[in-house]
């Protein structure tokens, strides 16, 4: 079954719920996910408001910082689209120096890329006809096993294979299986979050359309704009937590070895001090 | 009533439960959260920028719990697999 609504007349055919359902005539209004719109069909392609959408959001990012880039001045007075994009920049900069205790240089662009994605997607939300991609299942999972992917690249990176391997095996080898499995579950906890809260704004609206028409509404929109940005910076923040926690378990032990010598020098010196 | 009515009824009611037990704990603990770092920020204003980032990472953590329960919910009541099983063997 790939539609999330059954449509009026299998309802009134299969008749029991028919009632619930179709009192609030919610049909119309609420379609949970963008992927059972499907606006073209040829054959086995198919072309549904995700796709469309998501990379409508992709063609505006990318033509935007394009034209934007495409002059920029070192001078003292700058366009308005360059201060937006080196404020932007710089934000994120400056929050993965505070979450991951690094450098940014070399996550800038993955946290950067997925940031801006999301709230994009989830901003345009307000515009009438949007559907945003985000709140199709398919695509946060898509964004979900990038970070999957990549966490480990990166901790590979850093720490060669057998560092990161043996992260798996700390702090006993008998947490491997729980290790692994966490990997997996904060996988899906990203996919799930954002794709939950997304969807749960746009239920949320139908629903209050049905009931109060009138202005409650905005209110509920409005929220969902503050909803969905504070998403899109959560999901960028743990998967640069993510990150750090690959990377940084190196330092960690580093960390540890200075520890352990500093105090086997202070007990020696105590040693010293009982036995002059 | 009839297999297909015990399966709508089942399903309707567990939704409920599932959304009114599932709240309750992340809005105990997200109240709790927001009551410690108000207290923290009144006692480290100069913190408060950290305090408000954990503060906001903190709390969508604890309400994946309760939108978890509200994908259950939706599946219960709008895709529910069993329904459409029933719905098929009753020909309907």
């Amino acid at each position: 079954m790939n539609r999330w609504f059954t449509t009026a007349d299998e309802n009134a055919a299969s008749g029991g719920m028919t009632g619930l359902v179709g009192a609030f005539s919610l049909e119309p209004t609420m379609n949970i996910s963008p992927d059972s719109l499907v606006l073209w069909e040829w054959g086995p392609v198919r072309l549904n408001a995700t796709i469309l959408f998501t990379w409508l959001v992709m063609a505006l990012l990318t033509i935007a910082s394009w034209l934007i880039t495409r002059r920029l001045s070192t001078s003292v007075t700058l366009s308005r689209g360059q201060a937006i994009l080196e404020t932007l920049v710089t934000v994120v900069q400056g929050q993965i120096r505070d979450a991951a205790q690094q450098e940014p240089g070399r996550y800038l662009t993955f946290i950067g890329t997925l940031f801006l994605f999301i709230a994009t997607s989830n901003l345009l939300s307000i515009v009438p006809g949007f559907q945003p991609p985000t709140g199709s299942l398919s695509t946060t999972t898509a964004l979900a096993l990038c970070v999957f992917v990549t966490v480990p690249l990166f901790g590979i990176r850093q720490q060669g294979l057998r560092g990161y391997l043996r992260q798996y095996l700390q702090p006993s080898p008998i947490m491997l299986p729980f290790n692994i499995i966490g990997e997996i579950s904060r996988t899906l906890a990203l996919a799930v979050r954002l794709f939950g809260n997304v969807m749960s704004g746009t239920i949320i609206a139908g629903v209050l359309l049905t009931i109060v028409p009138l202005f409650f509404p905005v209110i509920m929109q409005v929220l969902g704009l503050v909803t969905g940005m504070i998403q899109a910076y959560i999901f960028a923040i743990l998967t640069m937590v993510y990150i750090a926690s690959a990377t940084r378990a190196h330092q960690t032990s580093q960390a540890q070895q200075v520890r352990a010598q500093m105090r086997a020098s202070d007990e020696s010196n105590q040693k010293e001090q009982d036995h002059p | 009533m009839t297999e297909l009515a015990i399966v709508a009824a089942a399903s309707i009611i567990t939704a409920g439960l599932t959304i009114a037990i599932g709240s309750i704990g992340p809005a105990l603990g997200e109240g709790r959260a927001v009551a410690q770092a108000l207290s923290a920020i009144a006692q480290q204003p100069d913190e408060s920028n950290t305090i408000t980032r954990t503060l906001f990472v903190g709390l969508a953590m604890v309400e994946s719990t309760a939108i978890y329960c509200f994908v259950v919910t939706m599946i219960l009541i709008f895709v529910n697999p069993f329904w459409n099983l029933f719905v098929e063997r009753a020909g309907g």
